[in-house]
């Protein structure tokens, strides 16, 4: 009995011992003063020269933390504890964190750099006035393939090339409800943002017509797959289409004439920011045309930043895959928020749809 | 004062048992009866039973048994012959070394292993055969899952085995009991408490596989490991997963029961 009062006191002060020390560490997701900001951004997802000269310029050092996906980052924000001062999430999960009132809002009198931005990427439905995100970059949902692997010639200027025969157990989707029920939709002319039982029926139907082409709907290992040329065509996002195509100089994106999905990763300013003032101007920093063309070359994704895009490499700028003309960016939709009860509909279908895939 | 001294013992492993067994499956099943707007409701037991996730727990079930089937029709000769080795515990070490390796890493080795470009395909081409697609497919998916479970499944076999008294097997083959039949009366009556815990530890994980579902059958097997993950994750309908989630547990306990052990009767 006395040793296992001992061992009870030992488990306590052990315990209370971790809680101090946890305490301690605490702050150590930023320090939160008035010379630093810290940056919650995904991986490999900034020029890190572009964080020395900014710390060179402003004197404000910085602390860069990543992520690796949106539910992760706004996990972790809400938890509280962390300080950090300028997080880049997708436009979904912006929706979701004004709604959950974690975000401050931005003073725009503060970045006078907004200017440079193209208006097409602003005040859009997820978030009206840009009150609290600021376009960072921006890219589309397409059909990354294989020219070489193709038994007939596709140009996939249609989601139904898909559906052709010859790609039987070629294709590669991306694991995500809303990605292939859109692309279902928008095959049918309709908007990825259907909320209407009959359409969604209908998108179902034709996406289990799909099956015999699929090979498989899985997640980011798409990239080295695809890379390794285990598949001709796959389903993704642009982003990943850019990293697929660097490594493998066979592939080739598309952007079906149909219309997709139009997706933004923002900077916003959580409400965990101690350092607000330091926050405005590493968003002002970023959006400057010059450091804007500088890390849009690095990074390889789209920037909404018309100032930007003249100085960078016309090569790049004038690439039609990542900056659709006209007529396709008209028909690009950005992901409404369609509440949890339609979202979880989507679900279902999807699963739906990837219990017939045999 | 004796009661006390055999009953403070006790007290961590209830508390352990009360906040992380009892508390957590209270949770799910009160999660279980909330929609998405926080209302009490049975409307998710409802959905439950329609096609769609009926459909999807006898797919989960069906693999599940099938998983396990192959991994005892691997494990049992493995583990018999292994007691029949010299160095029988060297032996058993060798085959239990990789389940020390992250599953996740295995998945990813056999992902390369499997590809079109692997060194199986490799192999087979070497004889004119065309690449096959073997990645992605219910045998792939068999396969990983077998080869990750056998060590489990090993070990109470082998253990149990290993403590057959093998002047039995001697005393029923003086008998004249061929070897067929010294098998079906003596071992494998001996050793089936072995094959039982053996079936527990791979049945109830092998419902509830979910990665490997992804990575190596591409989601073309969905269990209900992978509608709960998505439940949580992605539609955040607490809700539906932790009813999935007590259909898991209620399989559980009923497989339990299915391999308990039963005491023989006047013998105890």
């Amino acid at each position: 009995m006395k040793s296992l009062i001992n061992l009870s006191i030992a488990i306590l002060l052990v315990c209370a011992g971790l809680y101090f020390i946890a305490e301690k560490l605490e702050p150590s997701g930023g320090k939160g003063s008035k010379d630093t900001i810290t940056i919650y951004n995904w991986g490999d997802y900034i020029d890190p020269k572009l964080l020395k000269k900014f710390t060179k310029e402003t004197g404000i050092k910085v602390i860069y933390e990543t992520f690796d996906s949106n539910e992760a980052m706004l996990t972790k924000i809400q938890q509280g504890g962390t300080t950090y001062d300028i997080a880049v999430p997708s436009e979904y999960t912006i929706e979701m964190m004004i709604e959950k009132d974690l975000l401050y809002p931005i003073d725009h009198s503060k970045i006078p750099n907004l200017k440079y931005i193209d208006p097409y990427y602003l005040d859009l439905p997820f978030d009206p006035g840009n009150k609290y995100s600021i376009p960072y970059f921006w890219g589309t949902v397409g059909i990354v393939f294989n020219p070489n692997l193709l038994s007939k010639p596709l140009t996939f200027e249609s989601w139904n090339d898909l559906w052709d025969p010859s790609l039987k157990n070629k294709v590669f989707l991306v694991d995500s409800a809303r990605e292939v029920m859109g692309m279902s939709l928008n095959s049918m002319g309709e908007s990825l943002n259907a909320k209407d039982d009959k359409l969604l029926q209908k998108a179902t139907e034709k996406l289990i017509k799909l099956s015999p082409n699929i090979k498989g709907v899985i997640g980011d290992e798409i990239i080295p797959m695809m890379e390794n040329n285990e598949a001709a065509v796959a389903i993704t996002w642009s982003g990943s289409a850019a990293d697929m195509m660097a490594e493998n100089e066979e592939l080739d994106y598309a952007v079906p004439k149909e219309g997709s999905n139009l997706w933004f990763d923002n900077f916003v300013i959580p409400k965990t920011a101690k350092n607000i003032e330091g926050a405005h101007k590493f968003i002002n920093f970023m959006l400057d045309p010059e450091n804007a063309a500088q890390n849009a070359e690095y990074v390889g994704y789209s920037t909404p930043n018309k100032a930007a895009l003249k100085l960078m490499d016309p090569e790049i700028a004038n690439d039609e895959r990542f900056y659709p003309p006209e007529e396709i960016k008209n028909r690009l939709e950005v992901y409404e928020n369609l509440g949890l009860e339609w979202l979880g509909k989507y679900n279902e279908y999807f699963l739906e749809f990837k219990m017939s895939i045999k | 004062m004796r009661d006390r001294v055999a009953k403070g013992p006790l007290i961590p492993y209830l508390l352990w048992i009360v906040f992380f067994v009892i508390a957590p499956i209270a949770l799910i099943i009160y999660y279980s009866m909330l929609d998405l707007q926080g209302n009490f409701t049975l409307e998710n037991y409802k959905r439950f039973f329609s096609p769609v996730y009926l459909k999807m727990a006898f797919t989960s079930f069906f693999y599940a048994i099938l998983i396990t089937f192959f991994t005892l029709l691997i494990s049992y000769p493995t583990a018999y012959f292994l007691t029949k080795t010299k160095h029988k515990h060297l032996w058993l070490m060798f085959i239990i070394i990789p389940s020390w390796i992250n599953l996740l890493l295995k998945t990813y080795a056999f992902i390369g292993i499997f590809g079109l470009y692997g060194p199986i395909n490799a192999f087979i081409s070497v004889f004119g055969i065309e690449p096959k697609q073997i990645l992605f497919t219910d045998f792939s998916f068999l396969f990983v899952s077998v080869y990750i479970f056998i060590p489990f499944m090993i070990m109470p076999i082998f253990n149990s085995i290993d403590k057959l008294n093998p002047s039995l097997v001697d005393a029923a083959r003086d008998l004249g009991a061929s070897p067929f039949t010294t098998f079906r009366r003596v071992i494998w009556p001996l050793t089936i408490e072995g094959v039982k815990s053996g079936i527990q530890v791979t049945f109830i994980p092998a419902l509830s596989l979910f990665m490997i579902t992804r990575l190596i059958a591409g989601n073309q097997v969905i269990t209900l490991g992978t509608a709960i993950e998505q439940q949580f994750l992605v539609a955040q309908n607490w809700g539906m997963g932790s009813t999935i989630a007590v259909f898991l547990v209620l399989i559980m306990f009923a497989s339990m029961i299915f391999t308990a052990k039963r005491t023989k009767g006047g013998r105890v």
